[in-house]
């Protein structure tokens, strides 16, 4: 079976690239890029006590699906989601750290559901009201790749639209001299199985063993080194030219994943 | 629909014992094991856990010593048992090291490790200790990644950790894995180790219970937290199979929608991948003949998941919950409960719950509370996590 799907919308948000009709041209190498810190507000589509109460890596998560569906025109409702992180709320997880290494170990109910790693696909639950499944994945660096695999399989299978949000966050210290993650970031990829009048591209994505493309520019290819999600960034990059052709990414050594791209406008 | 696939080989440890002779022996004399909690420096805690024996006491070989942790040490445990390992070796000489894939849940990775290594930070610097490793413990990642090298695999892996249906949905995304032809087989299931984030946090949501945990029961009052190791192989059916061969029949997959931490009310995202799994194995709800419920013993869940069964299947199919044996595994419950259940259709007996004395009767569904000796043909098994994560499964006797 060929692992098929139109992309129907894309959000994206990264330090210097504020979502993706912004990052378009900078990724298309028309505008250079600048690295500034990443602003993201929290959803408002999401009830104020649960706004209260996300995070960094949330609100990334959330900014980029919705910015994938609203490019794609879709309803949230409609589809399957797979979220992927090679962590989760990062500084959510040292605070409970810290506390449990104190003599008062109380943690707040708060602080231990949004310890799951699946705490960003709740909320979008939450905020969406979609009662579709909903996935969550973790594969290190290579979390990018299992994501689109996952999505990928989603759609060809099932026959499913699937939403691909995958996003990183920093650590605080002292994590994050174990782990350094230098920024956050999220990529969404709204994957459907038929063509429609918003299908930007057509992916067909296989397992391969060349080694992953690398981008020219030199702050956008450290982000692409330094941040898991952030090394789908060579298939934007393709998307943002409006070319097609081929591009490796990232995956699981020895393997890579090759993604061959046929523009549809 | 997919088509049905075969659970080829499959173990599990949990506080019952290491491997399915102790899992089956003590289901069949309806033994809990749950003991009060003294886990590490947790004593503060009046509650009971299920704690795997010997882990501390089964170190990882030498070349393995980077993902040294107790979730790791659980799963090479689990690994050793019921010659897993030797199957998963067949599977990659008959397939190819890159056609089997890795795909396990977990909720709480080797974060015990990092809770650990907090108590030792550098006291000037706050540093992490030198010997402390995150991609290889702490990153949800590690066992998956852990499982893959020690086989020296080279195909697709991931981790599932979507709270306490992690370890079921690993089903679904290997199904689709082998229908897309992306792999031939799967290790599939779970490993979630005992450490201070879950017993402090169950503790801050008082969902905690201070006796073993009587699901179902009028009288329920909360969980109790246990480890487990679950292996199962995934791959297409033999030519011919065994009568007492296990499949995959079906997988159903939702979400609330409605709460970090509780279940919608009404049971209906629990409903919908109840309804799911059914329609993907093409089955009635009379074609059930045993349900292996999420039954946390928390008054929300039970009450949440009790409606959503007696909505689907009335009180006309006998169901228990067997965290009252295992404690709630968390991220290794579906893959357990799957094991359970597998072990249920082979043997041909229905598991009872233990520890429920007088069954909630505001939920009319037919619980069972002692063993019945009836052999089913097929069996769901439902799990449900935080933040509103529902997978069920479907799984059935060949013959």
């Amino acid at each position: 079976m060929k692992l098929i799907a139109y992309l129907d919308g894309i959000g994206l948000v990264g330090p210097g690239l504020d979502n993706w009709l912004a990052a378009r041209p900078i990724l298309a190498g028309t505008i250079p890029y600048e690295s500034r810190p990443l602003t993201v507000a929290a959803p408002p589509s999401l009830p104020p006590a649960e706004r209260r109460r996300t995070g960094l890596a949330i609100k990334v998560a959330l900014a980029v699906a919705q910015e994938a569906c609203a490019a794609g025109q879709l309803d949230a409702r409609q589809l399957a989601a797979v979220f992927s992180s090679s962590g989760a709320d990062n500084d959510n997880c040292d605070a409970i750290c810290k506390t449990l290494a104190s003599n008062d170990r109380s943690i707040s109910p708060t602080r231990f559901h949004n310890s799951v790693h699946n705490a960003p696909a709740g909320y979008w639950g939450i905020a969406s009201g979609a009662m579709t499944p909903a996935t969550v994945l973790c594969a290190h660096d290579g979390s990018f790749g299992a994501g689109l695999l996952e999505a990928l399989t989603q759609v060809a299978v099932e026959g499913w639209g699937t939403l691909l949000v995958t996003y990183d966050m920093p650590y605080p210290e002292p994590l994050h001299a174990k782990r350094p993650l230098p920024a956050a970031f999220g990529i969404a990829l709204a994957l459907m199985p038929e063509r429609s009048a918003q299908s930007l591209a057509r992916i067909e994505l296989s397992l391969d063993d060349a080694a992953p493309d690398a981008l020219a520019e030199p702050g956008l290819e450290a982000l692409r080194r330094a941040i898991p999600c952030a090394r789908g960034l060579p298939l934007l990059q393709t998307l943002a030219r409006g070319e097609g052709g081929k591009v490796v990414l990232d995956y699981l050594a020895p393997l890579s994943l090759a993604v061959e791209i046929e523009a549809c406008r | 629909m997919l088509n049905s696939l075969w659970l080829s080989h499959f173990t599990a440890a949990s506080c019952l014992g290491h491997g399915l002779a102790p899992t089956l022996a003590a289901l069949l004399a309806q033994k809990s094991e749950l003991v009060p909690c003294a886990f590490a420096t947790v004593t503060d805690l009046a509650t009971y856990i299920g704690e795997v024996a010997g882990v501390d006491e089964a170190p990882l070989p030498a070349s393995l010593a980077e993902y040294e942790c107790r979730n790791n040490r659980l799963a090479y445990l689990g690994l050793r048992q019921d010659g897993f390992n030797a199957a998963v070796g067949a599977a990659a000489a008959r397939y190819g090291r890159r056609r089997v894939g890795v795909l396990l849940g977990t909720s709480t990775s080797g974060i015990l490790q990092t809770e650990q290594a907090y108590r030792r930070r550098d006291p000037s610097t706050g540093a992490l200790p030198d010997d402390f490793i995150y991609r290889t413990t702490h990153n949800t990642y590690s066992v998956a990644d852990f499982v893959r090298s020690a086989f020296n695999l080279e195909g697709p892996a991931v981790v599932v950790s979507t709270a306490c249906s992690s370890s079921a949905k690993v089903f679904a995304s290997a199904a689709r894995m082998i229908a897309a032809g992306v792999i031939d087989a799967a290790i599939v299931g779970g490993v979630d180790s005992l450490c201070l984030t879950t017993l402090y946090g169950f503790n801050s949501l008082e969902l905690l219970s201070s006796e073993p945990c009587r699901p179902y029961d009028a009288d329920r009052s909360g969980l109790s937290i246990g480890e487990a190791a679950a292996f199962i192989l995934l791959e297409r059916p033999a030519a011919s199979l065994d009568a007492d061969a296990v499949l995959l029949l079906g997988a159903g997959e939702s979400s609330d929608a409605h709460h970090m931490s509780s279940p919608h009310p009404e049971g209906l995202g629990a409903r919908m991948a109840m309804e799911s799994a059914l329609k993907a194995a093409g089955l009635q709800p009379a074609d059930i003949d045993y349900i292996n419920l999420h039954g946390t013993a928390t008054p929300s869940n039970d009450a949440a998941e009790g409606r959503a069964v007696a909505a689907l299947f009335g009180d006309t199919v006998p169901c228990s919950s067997t965290k009252g044996a295992t404690g709630h595994t968390l991220g290794a419950a579906g893959g357990l409960e799957a094991v359970i259940s597998a072990l249920a259709l082979q043997q041909g007996f229905l598991p009872g719950g233990v520890n429920t004395r007088r069954v909630d009767p505001g939920i009319p569904v037919q619980y069972l509370t002692a063993n019945r000796e009836v052999a089913p043909r097929r069996v769901l098994s439902n799990s449900f996590g935080f933040g509103g994560t529902n997978c069920s499964l479907i799984l059935g006797r060949a013959q």
